[in-house]
């Protein structure tokens, strides 16, 4: 055939039909998606530490094991309100004439998506003991220790950050351990990653494959009369990298469960204001705030009854359990004191 | 008759087993939904039984009338008929024994007899009433089950004796009939016996020895050759005979040697060769303590040496240094030699790789330094760099267009095509990946998948295709099986190659018909995987054996299957169905490692074993060979078997809402697993590393002949020189 022995229309037939076909699948679409989406009406735009925070976070290939993405299948409804939409990307343009555009989503998560972190982990004292080696606080990380984003001083200066770091952390060096710009910048960044609310009104993209979901979970309600939930596994979820799966908390950063005053205390409306609200009333002894994780996580009181429990009766605990109606209605109450408060 | 129906039965047993598989991987969203308390598992598992049931009853009623036939034909009218066969079937040591006989026989008078035949039939007709009544008790429970889960185990229960008592049953039936058909023989033998005993007839022995002459009649292996010892007048006899020792692996064929190659394009060829042996090595060896990390997170703690940043390092030291100059220096044998025309420019040939590796380096210095392209995969270097490569790659680009263009061939080799297109559309990707202009926002992510996809099926794959089909073809001796195969795959590959990328983001933002578009491109990979496929094996059709005693064959057959396997297992990784079980987890950077290192990887070897001897005129020894060969293979399986199940277990547990810690805790072992292949793996290519070293330079043992010869001609030339002087 002609087109088969002259070479230049041979390459010219390929290469035409490549470059068409590449035009019709990713160039089209890109320019399309480039210039029909806009950021939502609310999102807050990112500070200037959050802003070098990313950078910092290119720059060391995060994204090798972090994904940015919420996938609009039920599974993924763990890692945030709701699925990802092209809003939430609308807003990202070149980093800078060398960098391309960073949506962060990734492909793999041998960590966990960072879409809502800011919401799930906003404790800066726990994201920068964390940075300086995960293991200190999550005993079974396998995340790299971002201990050069941290100096080691004998005597830090005022403005200083020092991190609560145990000594068999320090690997012999003698010292505090002070995060530079380039870790606070960072943690700035991680606490700026949250998803933005649609705006009233708009109805958020569904979470596909439910029924597999919905059919495990009837099955325990009918077999047992009642929702038993995995009080050990949603503690581990939401609690555990704080204050441990032995309950004994970090010194000097996070505060004991086990044999703690608020855990142990009959009346639960402290615990569940705690839960809900979160906690600054132990600053002074040197642990960080506590975040409101039953709002930041969304959790229900029969979640919640089910991590009371799990840590009134745990590592040595056995203080009165709670029942999810009791929790609901101390919610209520957290719900009115948060509002007075503001 | 009998046997097709059976082979039906078996047949439709097989569909009904693969019924549930069928449910796996069902698009409608669910995975697995078949379950042991539904009403089609139940039923399943009835109508497998009945039929198995069904199944051994024809059976017995089988065996029942073949025994009837042989019962018919013991008759007394077919025994003398029988008498005679068997004498003429006698072997030579049954003649040798009935000599014998006779000559005792005359020496004394003895006589021998056997007792009588059993009465089997009753026994047989007792299994098989036996047999009826245990089948209609199994039909009883069986048609009256409910759905609740207590019922089906207990069917199950009385359903399995009764199975296992059929299959019993079966073998004691053909116990018996073995043995019912023993007796008859045994009494032929008697007959038999007593006919030789009365026979006297000296014919019959006379014809016996005659016969036991013929049967004994052998050659004694030099009736042709003779004693005198060979004369090899065609250089056949290529091992030393001294050599007595015991070999620990089979030799191999040599490397044929071949005209004399240009020694300049020899020399850029090699060039390209090593280069890409030393990205090998160094790529793989940070590859190789990415891996440890996941055992041992803390081996480190500097910055230049951190997973997110060696990450990059691996992957684009082993794509752009490894894989491509690899693909680029036997490209550079290839396409001169099947347009039977000289380079047009070996200058542009140095250029290139000096570009090439210019970009790896830098590109390597600055991803550890924390300088990359916001972290696309693949994409990792920046524009300045990635810059250098595409030059390299345009200068190719003119040198192999101008060298076709000057060819003596009418026809343009199909490797040609593969070559030059692969170079073409790697262009356009790096082009497209790297303009600006729609980059914004989800822009981004919808040029990244295009681009990791096309990177890996234009640029690789569409090369490594290329030099299969020059390569493959010269090895085995044959031409390719069919050309048309060839251009089919050829075109279906860019058709469906070049839709699939988004399929790296199916569930996200991005839009849901771009996705399902991936998809359906990724289903259409079949047509291009299995025209190659086949192609490539039936070109081995009537040539298998060459496969042993070939030491690159082994690494093209490697790469076919990974070819076919690999990339059958993408298709069925881009399923919605399946993406919600794989997507995100370690089955991803298995399915990299089987296609990029199982195919690419064992294509270059094969090309680099086959071609390099031709250049240098030298060979690796065949041992280390072998062992780069099964440490790569062995090491590759290590590494991604055990990730794809630990991948599978940890997709479930993220889909039954398991704390993601408990996820990480899980994959240690498989961590440790991958940590042991790559082991492997690295060491097979410091092998390699050795052997190139050998079919480089390797320092030769001096040959006592050709040192004596060469002095012979030294001397003579002096002493002419000396001569002339005179």
């Amino acid at each position: 055939m002609e087109l088969f022995d002259n070479h230049k229309k041979l390459f010219s037939a390929a290469a035409l039909f490549f470059i068409g076909l590449t035009i019709l699948v990713a160039i089209l679409p890109a320019w399309r998606n480039q210039y029909n989406n806009a950021p939502l009406p609310n999102a807050t735009p990112m500070s200037e530490d959050a802003i070098k925070g990313k950078e910092v976070f290119i720059s060391n290939g995060c994204v090798a094991c972090h994904t940015q993405q919420v996938r609009n299948i039920v599974m993924d409804k763990v890692w945030g309100e709701r699925p990802s939409i092209a809003a939430d990307y609308a807003g990202l343009h070149r980093q800078s004439i060398w960098i391309n555009t960073a949506t962060l989503m990734g492909t793999e998560r041998t960590g966990p998506d960072l879409t809502n972190i800011g919401l799930r982990q906003p404790s800066k004292e726990w994201n920068l003991v964390h940075l300086y080696n995960p293991r200190i606080v999550v005993k079974e990380s396998v995340m790299p220790a971002y201990s050069w984003l941290f100096e080691i001083k004998e005597q830090p200066a005022k403005n200083d950050v020092v991190v609560n770091v145990p000594d068999t952390y320090l690997y012999g060096r003698k010292g505090k351990v002070v995060a530079t710009p380039k870790a606070l910048q960072l943690v700035a960044y991680l606490e700026s990653l949250k998803q933005t609310k649609l705006p009233d009104g708009s109805p958020s993209p569904d979470f596909l494959y439910k029924q597999q979901v919905a059919a495990s979970e009837a099955k325990t309600e009918t077999s047992t009369g009642a929702t038993i939930l995995n009080g050990e596994g949603l503690y581990t979820a939401n609690c555990q990298s704080c204050h441990q799966a032995n309950g004994e908390g970090l010194p000097g950063a996070f505060p004991a469960l086990k044999g703690s005053k608020v855990v142990l205390d009959d009346n639960a409306a402290l615990m569940v204001n705690i839960i809900m609200n979160g906690y600054t009333g132990r600053e002074k002894e040197g642990f960080g705030p506590m975040p409101a994780v039953g709002t930041n996580n969304n959790l229900s009181a029969n979640e919640i009854a089910a991590i009371m429990n799990h840590e009134k009766t745990s590592w040595g605990n056995n203080a009165k359990t709670v029942s999810a109606d009791e929790v609901k209605k101390l919610m209520d109450l957290a719900k009115v004191s948060a509002t007075e408060n503001k | 008759m009998f046997n097709k129906f059976s082979l039906l039965l078996i047949g439709v047993i097989l569909l009904l087993v693969a019924f549930p598989l069928n449910y796996v991987f069902a698009q409608d969203g669910i995975p697995s939904s078949f379950s042991f308390q539904s009403i089609t598992g139940i039923m399943l598992i009835i109508i497998t039984l009945l039929i198995l049931i069904l199944l051994a009853a024809f059976v017995l009623q089988f065996k029942v009338k073949e025994m009837n036939k042989e019962q018919l034909q013991s008759n007394q009218e077919n025994i003398e008929h029988n008498i005679s066969t068997y004498i003429s079937r006698f072997t030579s040591e049954q003649i040798d024994q009935y000599f014998l006989w006779k000559q005792k026989r005359k020496r004394s008078n003895h006589q021998n007899g056997n007792s009588g035949v059993g009465t089997t039939r009753k026994t047989l007709l007792f299994f098989v009433f036996l047999f009826f009544a245990q089948q209609l008790l199994a039909q009883g429970p069986a048609q009256s089950v409910t759905g609740e889960a207590g019922i089906v185990i207990t069917t199950i229960l009385i359903l399995t004796p009764i199975l296992l008592g059929i299959i019993i049953m079966i073998v004691k039936v053909m116990n018996v009939l073995k043995q019912y058909r023993n007796n008859l023989k045994i009494k032929e033998a008697e007959k038999l016996a007593e006919y030789l005993q009365q026979n006297d007839d000296v014919n019959l022995d006379t014809a016996l020895m005659q016969r036991k002459a013929a049967l004994d009649f052998s050659l004694h292996n030099d009736e042709l050759s003779g004693n005198a010892p060979p004369l090899d007048k065609r250089g056949l006899i290529q091992t030393d005979p001294d050599q007595t020792e015991l070999p620990i692996a089979a030799a191999k064929k040599r490397a044929l040697k071949r005209p004399n190659i240009d020694p300049a394009l020899s020399k850029l060829v090699l060039w390209y060769i090593g280069c890409a042996a030393f990205w090998l090595i160094f790529g793989t060896t940070i590859g190789e303590y990415i891996g440890i990390k996941f055992v041992a997170p803390d081996a480190d703690h500097i910055s230049w040496l951190s997973f997110g940043r060696l990450r990059p390092v691996h992957t684009n030291s082993v794509f752009w240094g490894w894989a491509s100059l690899g693909m680029l220096g036997l490209g550079y044998y290839i396409v001169p030699k099947v347009s039977n025309a000289p380079l047009a420019s070996i200058k542009k040939g140095w250029y290139a790789l000096y570009f090439i590796n210019a970009a790896v380096i830098l590109g390597s210095l600055c991803l550890m330094a924390g300088i990359n392209n916001a972290g696309g995969e693949y994409r990792e270097y920046i524009w300045p760099v990635m810059a250098l490569f595409g030059i390299g790659l345009v200068l190719t680009l003119i040198n192999f267009l101008q060298t076709i263009a000057r060819r003596t061939t009418k026809e343009i080799y199909i490797s040609n095509w593969y070559i030059v297109s692969a170079i073409m559309f790697g262009l356009v990707i790096a082009l497209v990946a790297y303009l600006p202009f729609w980059q914004d926002a989800l822009g981004e992510t919808i040029i990244q998948g295009y681009y990791m996809h096309q990177g890996v099926g234009m640029w690789f794959m569409l090369f490594t295709l290329g030099i299969v089909y020059y390569f493959l073809p010269q090895q085995l001796n044959r031409p390719i099986y069919s050309y048309s195969l060839g251009i089919l795959a050829f075109w279906t590959q860019i058709l469906f190659y070049t839709l699939i990328g988004t399929h790296h983001f199916v569930f996200s933002a991005i839009p849901w018909w771009l996705q399902t578009v991936a998809i359906v491109g990724s289903a259409g990979m079949a047509i291009p995987v299995i025209a190659g496929t086949t192609n490539f094996l039936m070109t081995f059709k009537g040539a298998w054996y060459k496969v042993s005693d070939s030491y690159t064959l082994p690494f093209f057959l490697v790469g076919i299957i990974f070819y076919f396997s690999g990339s059958m297992q993408g298709t069925a990784e881009a399923f919605r169905s399946s993406n919600l079980i794989w997507h995100f987890t370690d089955f991803t950077v298995a399915h990299s490692h089987l296609t990029m290192y199982g195919i690419i990887s064992f294509f270059l070897w094969a090309g680099i074993y086959a071609v390099v001897p031709r250049l240098t005129g030298k060979e690796a020894p065949q041992l280390t060979i072998g062992a780069h060969f099964w440490f790569a293979l062995v090491g590759l399986l290590f590494y991604t078997i055990p990730l794809m199940i630990g991948a599978t277990l940890k997709g479930n547990m993220w889909i039954e809402g398991k704390p993601f810690i408990d996820s990480v805790v899980m994959m240690a072992p498989y961590w440790l697993w991958r940590a042991i292949g790559g082991s492997l793996m690295w060491f097979s290519h410091l092998l390699f590393a050795y052997n190139l070293y050998k079919m480089f330079s390797g320092n030769v043992e001096l040959n006592v002949p050709e040192a004596a010869l060469e002095k012979l001609v030294v001397n003579n030339s002096s002493e002419s020189g000396a001569q002339a002087i005179i």
